[in-house]
């Protein structure tokens, strides 16, 4: 296991280079000059050119590059502003840190994604086993169709709609917004409710239909025919074999999902006005803030390395039939 | 079908003229790797570690053995669908070890497979008159009459109806999927079948139907058939001559005659008293043999049968035994043992008993 | 069927009370594309410790049959009529919780394919260990104990270490040795294999044909042997059923119905099966054509369109009339040949094939 995770480590480490340096090329690929932005409007040659020599854009993007990477371990200082290492550099059009600035914005992702995570795998599983316990009768019809009605609804649908029905027609509850939990854990929850209950809807159907079919999969195997044939009772086997047999693709995805939520659900967080990694994505490319946008995009890439290592690892767990190497 | 009673015995003299192929000390090992950052080779499978084999123009050779003893890689060897480790294949006298792609290319319409399951091996997206017509495509052949026409003789030769040229492949039963097989391997003109295990997915009353097919078409094309299984009766009904192979090697060679009324191999002897037959006064001597074949990762040495022979001694430990013509053996009757059978033990009664 | 005999008197060949005694038995699933008549109308005992083979090929009913015994039908798509008495209890119609407690405790299945019938998540041992659970309340160590004491009996070196691997650590032959020991761990009283050596190579086959034979000494238990090879049955089985489409065509001791078999199906099984010493130079006659939908049968005998005797019959009556499985006793077939042509047929035209 040691060796699988000091292997696997070694192995994102290279990814997040290759993901960090693509990201790099690609910024200098786009007709953008971040340095004639912060020029203004009066704008003189001298002017231009010294902003880029601060800026650091008069070197070519691998000199760049290289200067990133190594202020990473070497630490640096901008605009007076002292950044040990880590440090992943300074943003010029917010005037901070970019550690600061990630620091700042990543705890309304988490919040938003663990909420909803926690209420989608709750509904999503339990809503999949009972179809696929009472499948082919009225309860797993209702459960599927309801399911692929929710999964085929849009966040930039469904988040207006309830915008509007729980919020602004009726004041059943408080608009989005981002109160730490530390400071007021009610406030926390009842900020982050409507995103959640809108993510959860969306996420609970797909797993609702994931669970469903992997469940369904699995009773059809010939080790739960054994394991029926053995004497054992319903509940046994359905639980006992099915559902460990389904567990392995639910973890799989669940943590690939996750990776990919906790790197900033753009849609949703734009959608409901909430300042996570996602919108600052957006923000920071629209702002042609390359500091920013490389330092959100290793992050992401980061989340979803780590979580595919875990996945990983957590099938090995499941299944012994897996040998980790 | 034939519907006579007997056919004529069809074997050509073994050995008479040159072989079609001939397989020298063929090897296939597959490379076990493991690594913590860089991968290398810390073992082999030798899934066949030299063997030896000829087979002569329009002769059927058995190939049996348990699984994992290495027929069907050697078979896929010499297809060329595998690339051999060591050793050599000779095709016709032309050394097609290593040959490329285009070198190839003239000999592989003369070499075709039949392959075991007819579910999986035929594509389901395509029409049973493209999936025979492929072949003749991908090699530029037109024959006289057109694709089509050729197809629909081969549709008849293999007793299918010509008018499902257009049908999908799971329109048919599996003993008809395998006849779409063999439309397919014959649509070259093949002088040498490779029919790896082509019976046994499929029903008793079925399977007699594609030896019948098979056996129809080795007499009268004339074509050369390596045949893999794994079903003693089958092989020894089909195949002129039998090789018996375990973990990776030929343990016994001859024509089949010799091979099932006098084996002199320990492991063919029990392999045959292991074949249940349906016979009630069936009371042959039974050899159970004990335990597992081993790993080819890490064979025995020496002879690689003596974990499971009850005569092993020392020198089978260390002593690899040549497969060679023993004393007592038939012509042309190879057995690789120090310590063999009696010549002619009763392995298989001559008569069996009357009602 | 027209069977109406009492079940004593019904029992084939060995006598007694009947521990299984199946009366009437119909299977129909529904489908999209109709009903699917999978048994139709079957009866058949097993006496105790006896062992009665059922021979047939994919699709014949043999394993419905048996499932419906064990009550694994999917109740919402299956119809199930007749009678199934177990020890003198009705099994069909009997409440899920009353076969729970039967299921691996009077009787339990041995499946084709251990490989993917036994959890590839749980050990071995937890796997014995659970069955003897649930049946005696036996504490976690004791069903420990046992499981280690099955893996003992059925063969398998070093138990107490092994006890704790999973099923993918076993060879295939290890693994229905496992399997063995898990369907026999509550000492049932009947036990259903199902094709339990197919997946199996002929050495390892003959093992565990014999470790049955063996622990059905031991343990009185009575055996059904569902198999498509007759050799088997003859190996290990007191009786055999033939059966096709969904009924028995043949029914009588071995020896009565490999030696003197009076049902053309039973002879086209015979014919199409290669000998270890037949002459080979007679091909194989197989049974043409291919096997009847279930949904849509022939009426009259369901074997009528296959079979090469029907204008024997005096009075035509083949497509018209269902055969009965006659007499009620004994050796029995379901075919309106008269005795006399069974005789003279089977003499003149079969026998001589078959070696």
């Amino acid at each position: 296991m040691l060796r699988f995770l000091v292997r696997r480590t070694l192995g994102a480490l290279v990814i997040l280079l290759i993901v960090s340096m693509v990201t790099y090329a690609l910024f200098f690929a786009i007709p953008a000059d971040p340095a004639r932005l912060y020029c203004g409007k009066t704008c003189s040659p001298e002017n231009l050119a010294l902003i880029r020599h601060e800026m650091g854009f008069d070197k070519s993007w691998p000199v760049q590059y290289w200067n990133w990477l190594s202020t990473i371990f070497s630490g640096g200082t901008f605009n007076g502003v002292h950044c040990g290492a880590p440090c992943f550099g300074y943003s010029f059009d917010k005037k901070e840190l970019v550690g600061g600035i990630l620091a700042d914005r990543f705890p309304t992702t988490l919040s938003l994604t663990v909420g909803s995570a926690v209420i989608f795998l709750i509904f999503g599983i339990g809503t999949g086993m009972l179809a696929a316990h009472k499948q082919g009768k009225a309860a797993d019809k209702i459960a599927s169709s309801l399911s692929l009605l929710a999964s085929s609804m849009q966040i930039y649908v469904a988040g207006p709609l309830a915008l509007w029905a729980l919020c602004y027609s009726t004041d059943l509850l408080d608009l989005p917004t981002y109160i730490p939990f530390t400071k007021d854990p009610i406030g926390w929850a009842g900020g982050l409710l409507v995103p959640w209950i809108v993510l959860s809807l969306i996420w609970t159907a797909n797993y609702t239909r994931m669970t469903r079919s992997s469940m369904v999969e699995q009773l059809s195997e010939d080790y739960v025919r054994t394991a029926r044939a053995k004497g054992m009772s319903g509940s046994s086997v359905f639980m006992r074999y099915a559902w460990r047999g389904a567990m392995g693709t639910i973890v799989t995805v669940f943590g690939i999902d996750l990776g990919v939520l906790l790197g900033g659900a753009i849609i949703t967080e734009t959608t409901f006005s909430l300042h996570g990694l996602g919108q600052l994505a957006i923000q920071s490319f629209i702002d042609s803030d390359l500091s920013l946008l490389v330092g959100v995009t290793v992050v992401a890439a980061t989340l979803i390395v780590f979580f595919n290592i875990i996945v990983d690892a957590a099938y090995a767990l499941i299944d012994p039939r897996i040998r980790l190497a | 079908m034939s519907n006579e009673l007997t056919l004529k015995p069809a074997s050509p003299a073994v050995g008479s003229g040159d072989p079609l192929l001939s397989l020298t000390g063929l090897k296939k090992h597959f490379p076990v790797m493991e690594g913590f950052l860089f991968k290398r080779q810390v073992g082999a499978v030798h899934a066949v570690d030299g063997v030896d084999l000829e087979v002569f123009p329009s002769e059927s050779v058995g190939l049996v053995g348990e699984s994992g003893c290495g027929k069907s890689t050697t078979g896929r060897l010499v297809t060329r669908l595998l690339e051999p480790t060591g050793g050599e294949i000779r095709y016709a006298g032309q050394d097609i070890t290593h040959a490329s792609r285009k070198e190839l290319a003239p000999i592989r319409s003369e070499i075709q497979m039949i392959f075991q399951d007819p579910y999986s091996s035929l594509n389901p997206r395509h029409t049973v008159g493209s999936i025979i017509g492929a072949p003749m495509e991908i090699n530029g052949i037109n024959p006289a009459g057109g694709i089509q026409r050729r197809v629909q003789e081969l549709l008849e030769t293999v007793g299918l109806n010509p008018e499902h040229y257009n049908r999908f492949p799971h329109e048919f039963s599996g003993g008809q999927r395998q006849r779409i097989g063999v439309a397919r391997a014959l649509s070259l003109n093949p002088k040498l079948i490779v029919a790896d295990e082509p019976v046994s997915a499929l029903d008793v009353s079925i399977q007699a139907q594609v030896v019948n097919l098979l056996q129809e078409l080795q007499r009268e094309l004339g074509i050369a058939f390596l045949f893999i299984a794994h079903d003693l009766s089958v092989v020894r009904h089909f195949s002129q001559r039998v090789a018996v192979m375990y973990l990776g090697k030929i343990v016994e060679i001859a024509d089949r005659k010799s091979l099932y009324e006098s084996p002199r191999h320990p492991y063919t002897h029990a392999l045959l008293s292991a074949v249940p037959e349906a016979d009630p006064d069936d009371d042959r001597e039974r050899i159970r043999l004990t335990g597992d074949v081993p790993s080819p990762l890490n064979p025995p040495s020496g002879c690689r049968f003596r974990t499971r022979c009850w005569k092993a001694q020392e020198k089978c430990a260390s002593e690899e035994p040549p497969l060679v013509q023993l004393s007592g053996n038939a012509a042309n009757h190879l057995t690789a043992c120090h310590f063999p059978e009696d010549p002619a033990p009763a392995a298989v009664p001559a008569q069996r008993a009357e009602v | 069927m027209t069977t109406q005999a009492k079940p004593e008197e019904v029992s084939a060949g060995s006598g007694g009370t009947p521990f299984l005694s199946v009366r009437d038995l119909s299977v129909r699933f529904s489908t999209e594309d109709g009903v699917v008549r999978a048994v139709d109308n079957l009866s058949f005992d097993v006496a105790p410790g006896s062992t009665l083979g059922i021979v047939g090929e994919s699709g014949s009913g043999k394993s419905v049959t048996n499932l419906a015994v064990l009550g694994l039908h999917n109740p919402d798509r299956t119809e199930i009529s007749g009678s199934i008495k177990l020890d003198g209890q009705e099994l069909v119609g009997a409440p899920n919780r009353e076969l729970e407690k039967l299921r691996g405790k009077k009787m339990s299945m041995i499946f084709q394919d251990p490989l993917t019938a036994l959890s590839p998540f749980h050990t071995i041992g937890k796997q014995i260990g659970e069955t003897f659970r649930k049946h005696t309340g036996a504490s976690k160590k004791e069903a420990r104990d046992r499981a280690i004491e099955m893996l003992t009996r059925v063969g398998i070196p070093q138990p107490t270490s092994r006890v704790d691997d999973y099923p993918h650590q076993f060879s295939g032959g290890m693994r229905q040795r496992a399997m063995i020991a898990m369907s026999l761990v509550c000492d049932p009283k009947l036990v259903i294999a199902d094709e339990p050596t197919t997946a199996l190579d002929v050495t390892v086959q003959a093992q565990i044909l014999d470790l049955l034979k063996d622990l059905q000494q031991e343990m009185g238990t009575a055996i059904i042997l569902i198999t498509h090879d007759l050799g088997v049955v003859a190996r290990t089985a007191q009786d055999i059923m033939v059966m096709y489409a969904g009924r028995a065509v043949e029914r009588g001791t071995v020896r009565e119905v490999l030696k003197a078999p009076q049902h053309p199906y039973t002879w086209g099984l015979l014919s199409s099966m290669p000998s270890l010493t037949g002459d080979v130079n007679i091909p194989l006659k197989p049974v043409r054509g291919t096997p009847p939908s279930l949904i849509n049968l022939p009426s009259g005998c369901p074997f009528n369109p296959r079979c090469d005797f029907r204008e024997k019959v005096i009075g035509g009556g083949c497509t018209s009339e269902r055969p009965p499985l006659s007499p009620a006793t004994g050796h029995a077939a379901a075919c309106h040949l008269n005795q006399a042509q069974r005789q003279d047929i089977f003499i003149d035209q079969i026998k001589p094939r078959l070696g």
